[in-house]
């Protein structure tokens, strides 16, 4: 009894979360440019689209090199502050992870805004580059949480060893650090970049007048009416997230990632 | 190894540039934000240096008031609707397996990742006429004819709900995959029903992990700025539409800042609550 009711309630979960994504995935094979469900006739030709519409190809390959871009930027700022922070004894450097996070906890409208002010006062605002400075600072949280948590993980007796081998810290880091974290480094810089790949009120404060992501692009779209493409483009990103996610999984321990204890520690 | 406070000038080096990068661009950000909500608008360019408290003088006014109500109201509606759905879910999930777990966890992330305008656009399709479920309904004979089921407010707490569900179960899912599973054996050793155990063993057990959940989807659901514009009216719109449509839209810069200055204290003063509650509970 109580297992069905479990399975029940799994169950209508899974179809309010996925209710939406089948309806649009069955809405981008329509055949004519129009908006139906079940779908009329099959054609895969909106998924084409992405690629041969000018438009949308432009949007999709501004939004890939930034969340590429801003991804790196955001693990290059992340890496060295988790590093000083599990190696040295430094109170008051833990303020720099409380700066780390505020971005990400805040309303993002809030971290938009304060770019959007100072991208204005400084005169830059509009140019692409500053999307990619302003994703790294908004992102920044996730590789320095999953960096911190891949620090803590580290048994410091194996860097002691190092240590009384002779080895010296740029040593130790190459040889010992780096292929421990190597697993959160990787998955920082996957949420990271998925994220910045999703991200709208940032990048349209900073470059929304000047360049297209694709999301700003969808809702651009979505205000002069409907195009199969936005739900091809839907499906694309959703196929994505779930590519990235299922390989973060399959090359690192996700639940612990996410917060639970070491799959071996069961 | 044992961690030393850093002595040379060479120790610090490795701070210097995210040190560099944060305060150069998110802390003077932030401070330019603040400064600006000071100024005065400039119909030509973007602001003009002065200090007047007009932009926070125009808060007092019925229509703030009501946005500001509103905004409050749908982000505690949607905190409220999030972790009742969400506390369940999450406490049966940890105690699947853990390929059934990761599963999951890969498919709440790839949801919690879509952009806001994804997630609207997908949810407009799903209200509308043409492609929506009241079609499902009327194959099934139980409506006459498809009918459009938003843009309303049913639409847009659905739609938020919808975003902001699998972030809550993000956030729950550290302390119940850890919580402790013989304080449950004990309750059902003692012939609570496993409902009964959730309830009076459970729940207690989390009360401070759900107080700190509904502040952080409080947080998370007064950001969501999209979702009110897709699948609401006017008067669905909450002050993060507000703040965007300011900055953007009435190029009025110093208003848009004072109302974001304002959203901060609100967010800040939760999470000064949230912290309350957790030492309060710390020291029973």
């Amino acid at each position: 009894m109580n297992k069905v009711l479990t399975r029940v309630y799994f169950t209508l979960i899974a179809i309010f979360l996925a209710a939406p994504i089948v309806v649009v995935a069955g809405v981008s094979v329509n055949e004519k440019q129009s908006l139906n469900f079940p779908p009329q006739g099959f054609s895969l030709s909106w998924y084409g689209a992405i690629f041969t519409d000018a438009g949308w190809r432009s949007a999709l390959f501004a939004s890939l090199i930034l969340a590429l871009t801003a991804a790196a930027l955001a693990v290059a700022i992340a890496l060295p502050l988790a590093w000083f922070l599990w190696r040295r004894l430094a109170p008051w450097a833990q303020v720099f992870q409380l700066l780390g996070i505020a971005p990400f906890t805040l309303p993002p409208v809030i971290t938009a805004l304060g770019l959007l002010t100072f991208w204005a006062t400084t005169g830059f605002y509009g140019q692409p580059w500053t999307a990619v400075i302003s994703h790294a600072i908004f992102f920044v949280t996730l590789p320095l949480v999953t960096l911190s948590l891949g620090f803590s993980a580290i048994d410091r007796s194996l860097v002691e060893a190092a240590s009384t081998m002779g080895a010296d810290d740029r040593t130790i880091f190459r040889t010992v650090v780096l292929p421990l974290i190597m697993p959160y480094l990787v998955s920082g810089y996957a949420f990271a970049f998925v994220l910045s790949l999703n991200e709208y009120i940032v990048a349209y404060m900073t470059v929304g007048f000047t360049m297209e992501t694709l999301p700003i692009k969808i809702f651009n779209a979505l205000r002069y009416g409907y195009t199969p493409v936005m739900a091809s483009v839907t499906v694309l990103f959703v196929v994505m997230a779930a590519l990235i996610f299922g390989l973060v999984a399959r090359f690192g321990d996700l639940p612990k990632l996410l917060g639970a204890n070491a799959a071996d520690d069961k | 190894m044992r961690r030393e406070p850093p002595k040379t000038a060479l120790d610090y080096a490795p701070l210097a540039f995210p040190a560099g990068m944060l305060i150069l661009f998110f802390v003077v950000p932030f401070a330019t934000m603040i400064a600006v909500s000071f100024f005065k608008r400039d119909p030509a360019g973007f602001y003009s240096t002065a200090f007047v408290f007009d932009n926070y003088a125009r808060f007092i006014s019925t229509f703030f008031a009501g946005v500001l109500g509103f905004s409050l109201m749908l982000a505690i509606a949607v905190a409220v609707v999030c972790v009742s759905l969400g506390l369940p879910f999450t406490y049966l999930l940890a105690r699947m397996s853990r390929k059934a777990q990761i599963l999951w966890l890969v498919a709440l992330l790839s949801i919690l990742s879509l952009s806001e305008v994804i997630i609207g656009f997908a949810w407009s399709t799903l209200f509308s006429r043409t492609a929506g479920i009241t079609n499902l309904l009327v194959m099934i004979g139980l409506m006459e004819k498809p009918v459009a089921l938003m843009p309303n407010f049913g639409a847009v707490l659905t739609g938020m709900v919808y975003q902001a569900l699998p972030y809550t179960v993000l956030v729950l899912y550290p302390a119940l995959v850890r919580l402790d599973p013989t304080l449950t054996e004990a309750a059902r050793t003692l012939g609570a029903s496993p409902i009964k155990a959730f309830f009076t063993v459970v729940v207690p057990a989390l009360r401070n992990t759900l107080i700190a959940t509904l502040i952080m989807v409080f947080i998370f659901a007064l950001g969501s700025y999209l979702l009110p514009q897709i699948l609401g009216r006017p008067q669905h719109w909450t002050l993060s539409v507000l703040i965007t449509d300011q900055a953007i839209y009435q190029s009025n810069m110093p208003f848009a800042a004072a109302m974001a200055v304002f959203l901060v204290l609100v967010t800040l003063g939760m999470v000064a609550l949230t912290l309350l509650v957790g030492r309060k509970g710390e020291a029973a």
